[in-house]
């Protein structure tokens, strides 16, 4: 069905080709190795299809099966519906990358959009056209960071309170490179940030933290970042853009590099992707960003119009010299980020952001009145927080999934020391009866 | 004509959603924490649902027209792919979900695991690379890490050929190798003197792309796999030309070690105006433990009443974790829900008739273009988009004036061993109709280069906006419609 030919336009193809079959199409392929006999079932129908797909979804407990206090870098918000009917529009989602500026100027302007909106957001100066996710999107700080400064200055520093899989993603990323040396694995991961103006050297290139943190801590880092500045090197911040409707900007406490995972920006949670990774920083490092810029410009008929810019940084032009193979960004899902914060606007992320905060604090008082359960930091926090259990956080965890709730993420996961910690999300999905309904099993679970 | 921005179109006050009230007691916010100002755009539900209906309208896109783009395998995108992906089952699942809740999905990913080894005649697939190039860099990492794993650390040497994608050369520097180009021979393949030449132990590997960029696939693929892994190499295939493959030949089955996929070109995923891509990578079985970290595997086998227990494996000797989270689940859905409706006679047969409308277009031009390499092209083929006898017509200008008849322009410029390259892929959605009219208009503009060259030259004439003004562009650097008080 997806193939239109008959076999009357086939013969005449054929012939116009020159061969007498379409295995004659196929003569350079190794014979031996020619037309292997797959062994995949055949073709299936279209509703035949979707009823096996539907099976396999139906094989889930959704958040809309299950209660679910599940964060850890990914939340569950409610997504206006014009974002998806938008989304669905095939001029948006079936065009290439926008090469040819003269019928891409909807996916030009789309992203010249969302580049505001990340720039003003986040406080910075530009925001490039994304990456692929917030850990990726890490991983190139730290890469351009080294290469700001060109070899002499050659140690990262991650925060420990910086998601897990980032740090992982960063480690996997800078493998090849020899002179980089990665610090702040010694130190307390539940410390606070001014541990790790002990490891900033004269050799430091970049001072990576998270905001809020892992752990949903929010510090203030305008003081941290001065002191890390007066030695030199860069820092960087990871947001949740979400928080950013509340909380000051990365951009006003002093920031060189906003980096930070779009998903909360009306992306579907979609068992973790495609999600969307925003880059931002300063006008001087510009030149410096890996992956697409969409700059604004006049056409010969004197129009404002747009077109990808500064190509030359990339991997299609000086291809050796290139510090990233970037090619793609996540065009569509810039798209869905852009609609929602438009449709959103000042006063409908404000709205979101209070919910979030105003829930999860109810949250959080009602679990810490919970005998034996305690919060494990009295930092400021946004929507996402630390509960002490007062045993395995595994254990009981298991125990709320029997009761058809998530109680949050099992910090022990990543952190064997903290086998006794659940980081708990709320958001504008969970109602004061879910919130309620946590605490009474929380506190059954304890009982058991 | 000018479509305003989304600032331009705020008005103060404006809102387009509507939230419930708290139903929890307020709680106090810390004051110093807080953002003195938002500063983000006010419309209504209706101001952004226009805005952004207008902007698609500028768009070309795969539902409104032929997207010829050599290497990009423009396909069509089936919609019951955007039904699937979004079934709230899948689209309303957290990544972190304890395994025992989204069965469905690790059975799914383990499926599209199996599936694509049998398509490719690899020993294990990750699917967690985010796109192409993200599945090249996993690639080339498993090169550095095999070596390594064998106390074989020298061998930094990467040999791309001439007619690679232009990503190679990147990639291999990020992982910190050394990149040397090894030219192509006057039938387009592989030049073997040179290769042997260029193979020492050093070499670390090969990355091939085949069919490579000129549209062929390599004659003597077998032998230059044979001396790659004499000298202690392996081989990486570029998979981006997969479309020319599938029930045709199995890479794996001819000794390359290690490949990436493009779900969003061989697999139909959407392009969406540029990503999100997704490229799962295949390997042999000797680098199977150096698959990214996780894996997706069976943890408890299944009885004849119970399912097999899905879960994350960690490969043994791991490069790590390339992204957060389990790839592009979306992408994987949509892939896995095209391959179920092709089966295994469909997928040979989307190969079979994207090779037949590559060379049958080719036949249709052939008089009009200069064809460097004529051979049977497999998916796609390159012609010099200039003529000797026409003074100051380009490539460029070719592409251009295509859009004037509502035709996407070709890949241009591209592969850089071919002057003033046209790079044609129609893909085995379009009709016999659609190449036609295409081939028609090709063959019309190269009469009109003839006897009216300024029709090219001032070309597109038809298009929402002219030829843009790309130096100002990168001077001026406006890259924010939004300019903060006081600058």
């Amino acid at each position: 069905m997806f193939i239109p030919h008959t076999d009357q336009e086939t013969s005449e193809m054929l012939e116009a080709v020159g061969v007498k079959d379409l295995a004659e199409l196929f003569t350079a392929i190794p014979q031996k190795h020619r037309f292997p006999k797959l062994n995949l079932p055949p073709a299936l129908s279209e509703m035949e299809v979707m009823a096996e797909l539907e099976n396999y979804a139906q094989a889930n407990e959704s958040t809309k099966d299950i209660i679910s206090f599940l964060g850890a870098g990914a939340y569950n918000h409610y997504s206006p519906a014009a974002v998806d009917m938008l989304l669905r529009r095939g001029e948006f989602y079936t065009a290439y990358t926008p090469y040819q500026p003269e019928i891409s100027q909807g996916t030009l302007q789309v992203i010249f959009e969302y580049q505001s909106l990340i720039t003003l957001l986040t406080g910075m100066e530009a925001s490039n056209a994304s990456h692929y996710d917030g850990a990726t999107a890490s991983a190139e700080a730290v890469i351009m960071a080294h290469q700001n400064f060109r070899g002499k200055r050659n140690k990262i520093i991650l925060s420990p309170s910086l998601h897990p899989q980032y740090r992982a993603t960063i480690r996997t990323y800078t493998q090849g490179h020899a002179d980089i040396k990665l610090a702040g694995d010694n130190l307390d991961p539940q410390g606070s940030p001014e541990a790790l103006l002990t490891q900033v050297d004269t050799d430091t290139a970049l001072v990576i933290v998270q905001y809020p943190d892992f752990f949903g801590r929010l510090y203030d880092y305008t003081d941290f970042i001065s002191k890390v500045h007066e030695s030199g090197a860069l820092v960087a911040v990871a947001v949740n853009p979400m928080a950013l409707a509340l909380f000051k900007s990365p951009g006003e406490m002093g920031a060189d590099i906003v980096v930070g995972e779009g998903q909360p920006l009306g992306l579907p949670l979609s068992y973790g992707g495609p999600y969307l990774g925003i880059f931002a920083t300063r006008k001087e490092y510009i030149r410096k960003i890996s992956g697409r810029l969409v700059g604004e410009t006049t056409d010969a008929r004197g129009n404002r119009a747009y077109v990808l810019t500064l190509t030359a940084r990339e991997q299609h032009i000086r291809r050796e010299k290139a510090s990233s193979n970037i090619c793609t960004n996540q065009g569509l899902l810039a798209l869905a980020a852009t609609l929602y914060v438009s449709l959103l606007g000042k006063h409908g992320l404000r709205k979101v952001a209070e919910l979030n905060y105003q829930k999860a604090h109810y949250a959080a008082s009602q679990i810490s009145k919970i005998k034996g359960y305690s919060l494990v930091s009295d930092e400021p926090f946004f929507n996402e927080f630390l509960v002490r259990c007062p045993g395995n956080a595994a254990d009981l965890a298991a125990h709320l999934l029997d009761h058809g709730i998530i109680a949050g993420y099992v910090v022990g996961t990543d952190y064997p020391k903290s086998v006794d910690q659940l980081l708990v999300a709320v958001t504008e999905m969970n109602s004061k009866e879910e919130i309620d309904l946590l605490c009474e099993t929380l506190a059954e679970g304890h009982h058991d | 004509m000018t479509e305003p921005t989304i600032f331009e179109l705020s008005s103060p006050g404006r809102k387009g959603v509507s939230y419930p009230e708290t139903d929890v007691p307020l709680s106090k916010m810390p004051a110093s924490l807080l953002r003195a100002d938002l500063p983000m755009p006010e419309l209504s539900e209706l101001d952004v649902v226009r805005h952004f209906t207008h902007l698609s309208k500028l768009n070309y896109s795969i539902d409104g027209g032929f997207y010829p783009l050599g290497s990009c395998t423009m396909k069509y995108n089936p919609k019951i792919n955007e039904t699937t992906s979004r079934l709230p089952g899948f689209a309303s699942t957290h990544p972190l979900q304890p395994i025992e809740t989204v069965q469905g999905n690790l059975a799914l990913m383990y499926q599209l695991q199996e599936t694509l080894k049998e398509i490719s005649g690899f020993a294990g697939i990750t699917l967690q690379p985010a796109a192409g190039a993200h599945g090249e860099f996993v690639g080339v990492l498993i090169m550095r890490a095999y070596h390594h794993s064998r106390g074989d650390t020298k061998r930094i040497k990467i040999l791309i050929p001439d007619s690679a994608h232009g990503t190679n050369p990147a990639t291999s520097s990020m992982v910190g190798m050394e990149v040397a180009p090894i030219p192509s021979d006057t039938r387009g393949n592989v030049d073997l003197v040179a290769l042997k030449a260029a193979c020492d132990d050093t070499l670390a590997g090969l990355m091939l792309t085949n069919p490579n960029t000129l549209g062929l696939f390599d004659e003597n693929v077998l032998e230059v796999i044979r001396i790659v892994h004499e000298a202690g190499g392996l081989v990486y295939g570029d998979g981006a030309n997969m479309n020319a493959l599938l029930g045709i030949v199995r890479p794996g089955d001819l000794g390359i070690d290690v490949m990436h996929f493009n779900l969003h070109k061989t697999f139909s995923t959407p392009h969406g105006g540029g990503g999100p891509g997704s490229g799962p990578v295949g390997v042999a079985a000797h680098l199977v433990d150096f698959l990214p970290d996780p894996v997706v595997g069976i943890l408890e086998p299944g009885t004849e009443e119970m399912a097999p227990l899905y879960g994350y494996k960690k490969p043994a000797k791991t490069i790590g974790r390339m992204k957060s989270f389990n790839g592009h689940f979306g992408m994987i859905v949509r892939a896995y829900t095209y391959i179920l409706m092709h089966g295994s006679d469909g997928l040979r047969k989307v190969s079979e008739y994207a090779v037949l409308n590559a060379n049958y277009v080719l036949s249709r031009i052939r008089q009009a273009y200069h064809l460097p390499y004529d051979r049977i092209c497999m998916h796609e083929f390159v012609v010099e988009g200039f003529w000797h006898d026409i003074a100051d017509v380009h490539a460029l200008d070719i592409a251009k004036r295509l859009m004037d008849y509502n035709f996407h322009p070709p890949t241009n410029y591209f592969p850089l061993i071919v002057k003033e390259a046209l790079m044609i892929e129609p893909t085995e959605t379009e009709s016999k109709q659609t190449l036609d009219q295409f081939a028609d208009v090709l063959l019309k503009i190269a009469e009109e280069a003839r006897s009216q060259p300024e029709l090219l030259k001032n070309a597109p004439h038809d298009t929402p906006v002219g030829r843009l003004d790309e130096v100002k562009a990168a001077r001026d650097l406006v890259l924010c419609c939004w300019v903060p008080e006081g600058e």
